[in-house]
């Protein structure tokens, strides 16, 4: 039955190149992760609003990104754009893709993370003489900031994971694209992947751990 | 000097308070009694502009509350409110909670906030929680906190919205005890409460709400003692 | 300008792609259930003894789920296994779906409140009377949402076995695509499908949960 022979060390020989390409997973994940808050927090201020249009705006990204696959969301960003003459490399489909879908999910999370801070919070601090701004800046942000911080490390390690999807619209040289690259030359299919399979691992947990460590410092109370 | 002319709340089609008028004079303490829903804690909401109201006028040292020149962050500097839920801001120490207003509204250094700070809270008598967190505290240590937060600001009047309701009965004396002191001290305070013997020792003029009006107004011999009306006499047997 | 050389076979063609994908999440919520209950159980039960579980169980929470793909899919040629790809896709599916099920179960489980036992105990019910008729009903009803939401990613997350070559809903847009180079409205029709099967899911969990309540 098993009679295949397990080629490790051509597999180790190509980590280095792994290793670059799981540098650019992470740097793809890490910046999906910034404009996604960004666009989040923009989308939470929007469904707050009395504007029909903003709302509307917001809700639909939302439900949109919550409900239809990453991966689709990838492929109309780089085949469906092409429809109205603009070609994006399949990197930035990518991030553009991963962005989209994180700016949706933690839009979700931050009204949900609104809503978990008393409305006595504000009214406490209103009636010390601070201004709206003020309030949310001192007093609501950093309560609110400790409700989503788990949910915003989850989406995180999602959004490594969902990287992977780039070598599917053609991506090279993130950790999966090199994989599929070597894969591609020697046919080691099982060897190069689990070797990606670790890294990809290790990265989540080491997200993981940051995290852990950094919510132990942030939050004491 | 805070003078309340015919005031009218309501939120949505219900009524709460109906035209009501009520002067609080400067060194004054005014407590204001009635069942629940009678207005009276929406009433301080008013003083310092946490709520609208919708006819009637509110001023504060002659500054109109209810007008949109008005820079209520200002105002509401001197006047400190204490809530039924102290309202602890949680992701900060008990002096960080203190010292937060100070330092980002008057502008005041972190030494001098937390000299002010600290001498609040040895007031309160907390001077030896100063670096935990609200949430390791009891209900009244986080009154009391509460309260020495608002004083950090030194305000010229000090509103109480039903501070000891939401306490145990045996944490009730301590907040108490705290704010005899401030009425000693010589504050200006309204305070809505259901410590009758205790608005009966410490107020100059106690008013009983009813029904979104000021029933009866008069000392606390006139209305707590000897009532003029039926409806007083009731709810003071009603509670005590 | 509305002209288009999309069919009615092209988009007969797109409703068989969409059965194939509610096919594999049926599938893979089944196996996915199966184990995750029996995982969870376990780790309710025994927290201590299953912790090598729970680590098995991490990883594959860890691991980008098209590596899973690939990944059994070499190991099914190494072994000589003669699996068809759909087979391989709803074996995958499940693992990855029970590994989620189980943290599910275990949460739910673990958040019947022991006083609510402890009261069932003291009715002279035994322990497994006490999981039959006490904790399992009151654990699903805490567990559904999270298992309801646990489908519906499932559900996106069969888009990506077209990767090992099965032709779902997204794969069968894309062969269209392919065919008559009109990108947007073939991608946007796909994803109203999936669109639309996420909102039947959901409103039908919401219906059954609603009607849960009324009985409580």
């Amino acid at each position: 039955m098993f009679d295949y022979s397990f080629h490790w060390r051509s597999a180790f020989k190509a980590l280095p190149d792994m290793l670059g390409g799981a540098w650019v997973t992470f740097e793809t994940a890490a910046l999906s992760m910034i404009f996604g808050v960004l666009i989040a927090l923009c989308l939470t201020l929007m469904r707050q609003t009395k504007n029909p249009l903003a709302r509307g705006f917001g809700n639909a990204w939302v439900s949109v990104a919550r409900n239809t696959p990453s991966l689709f969301q990838i492929y109309l960003l780089y085949f469906g754009l092409g429809s109205f003459g603009i070609h994006i490399s399949s990197w930035a489909a990518l991030l553009a893709g991963i962005t989209f879908n994180n700016a949706g999910y933690l839009a979700e999370n931050f009204r949900g993370g609104l809503k978990a801070v008393p409305e006595t919070q504000m009214r406490a601090a209103r009636s010390l003489g601070m201004s709206a701004f003020k309030t949310y800046q001192l007093v609501i942000i950093p309560q609110l900031l400790r409700i989503v911080f788990y949910p915003l490390t989850n989406q995180m390690v999602w959004a490594v994971l969902m990287t992977s999807l780039g070598v599917i619209v053609g991506l090279n040289n993130d950790l999966t694209g090199v994989t599929q690259g070597y894969n591609v030359k020697t046919f080691r299919t099982f060897e190069y992947f689990a070797l990606a399979a670790v890294l990809y691992y290790l990265i989540a947990k080491a997200i993981v751990l940051v995290a852990r460590l950094l919510g132990w410092r942030l939050f004491r109370y | 000097m805070i003078e309340i002319e015919n005031v009218h709340k309501s939120f949505g089609d219900l009524d709460v308070i109906k035209g009501v008028s009520l002067t609080v004079n400067k060194g004054e303490v005014v407590s204001i009694i009635g069942g629940s829903g009678s207005g009276k804690s929406t009433l301080l909401m008013c003083i310092n502009g946490l709520e609208v109201i919708q006819q009637g006028s509110i001023r504060v040292d002659g500054t109109e509350v209810h007008n949109k020149a008005t820079d209520l962050n200002r105002l509401r500097q001197k006047i400190g409110i204490v809530f039924q839920q102290w309202n602890a801001f949680p992701h900060l120490t008990v002096l960080e909670n203190v010292m937060l207003a100070p330092r980002k509204v008057l502008g005041q250094s972190r030494a001098e906030a937390e000299e002010v700070a600290v001498r609040q809270l040895t007031h309160v008598g907390l001077a030896d929680k100063l670096k935990v967190f609200p949430g390791k505290l009891s209900g009244g240590q986080q009154q009391r906190m509460a309260i020495a937060r608002a004083l950090a600001m030194s305000p010229d009047y000090m509103l109480f919205d039903e501070a000891t309701s939401a306490l145990d009965p045996q944490l009730v004396g301590e907040v108490l005890d705290t704010m005899r002191m401030l009425a000693e001290d010589g504050m200006t305070m309204v305070l809505v409460t259901h410590e009758i013997s205790f608005a009966r020792e410490v107020s100059d003029r106690v008013a009983f709400f009813r029904n979104g009006l000021v029933h009866e107004i008069g000392t606390p011999e006139q209305v707590l003692v000897s009532p003029q009306y039926a409806e007083t006499a009731d709810f003071l047997k009603s509670v005590l | 300008m509305l002209t288009t050389s999309i069919t009615s076979t092209d988009l007969l063609f797109l409703l068989q792609g969409a059965w194939t994908t509610i096919l594999l999440t049926l599938w893979a919520m089944l196996l996915g259930t199966a184990g995750g209950v029996i995982c969870g159980l376990l780790r309710a039960t025994l927290p201590r003894a299953t912790l090598p579980l729970a680590w098995v169980l991490d990883a594959f929470r860890s691991v980008p789920l098209l590596i899973q793909f690939v990944l059994f899919n070499s190991l099914k040629s190494i072994a000589g296994l003669d699996w068809s790809a759909f087979s391989v896709a709803c074996a995958v599916l499940g693992v990855y779906a029970a590994a989620y099920c189980t943290e599910i179960v275990r949460s739910g489980v673990l958040a019947v409140s022991p006083n609510v036992r402890r009261a069932g105990r003291s009715l002279g019910l035994n322990y497994w009377q006490d999981l039959r008729y006490i904790v399992m009903p009151m654990a699903t009803r805490i567990a559904f949402p999270g298992w309801l939401n646990l489908t519906l990613s499932v559900m996106k997350d069969t888009a990506l076995v077209m990767w090992i070559g099965i032709v779902e809903l997204l794969r069968a847009s894309q062969i269209i695509v392919t065919r008559i180079q009109e990108p947007l409205l073939v991608l946007c029709i796909a994803g109203l499908i999936y669109y639309f099967i996420s909102l039947v899911v959901a409103r039908l969990g919401n219906q059954l949960e609603k009607r849960w309540q009324e009985n409580d």
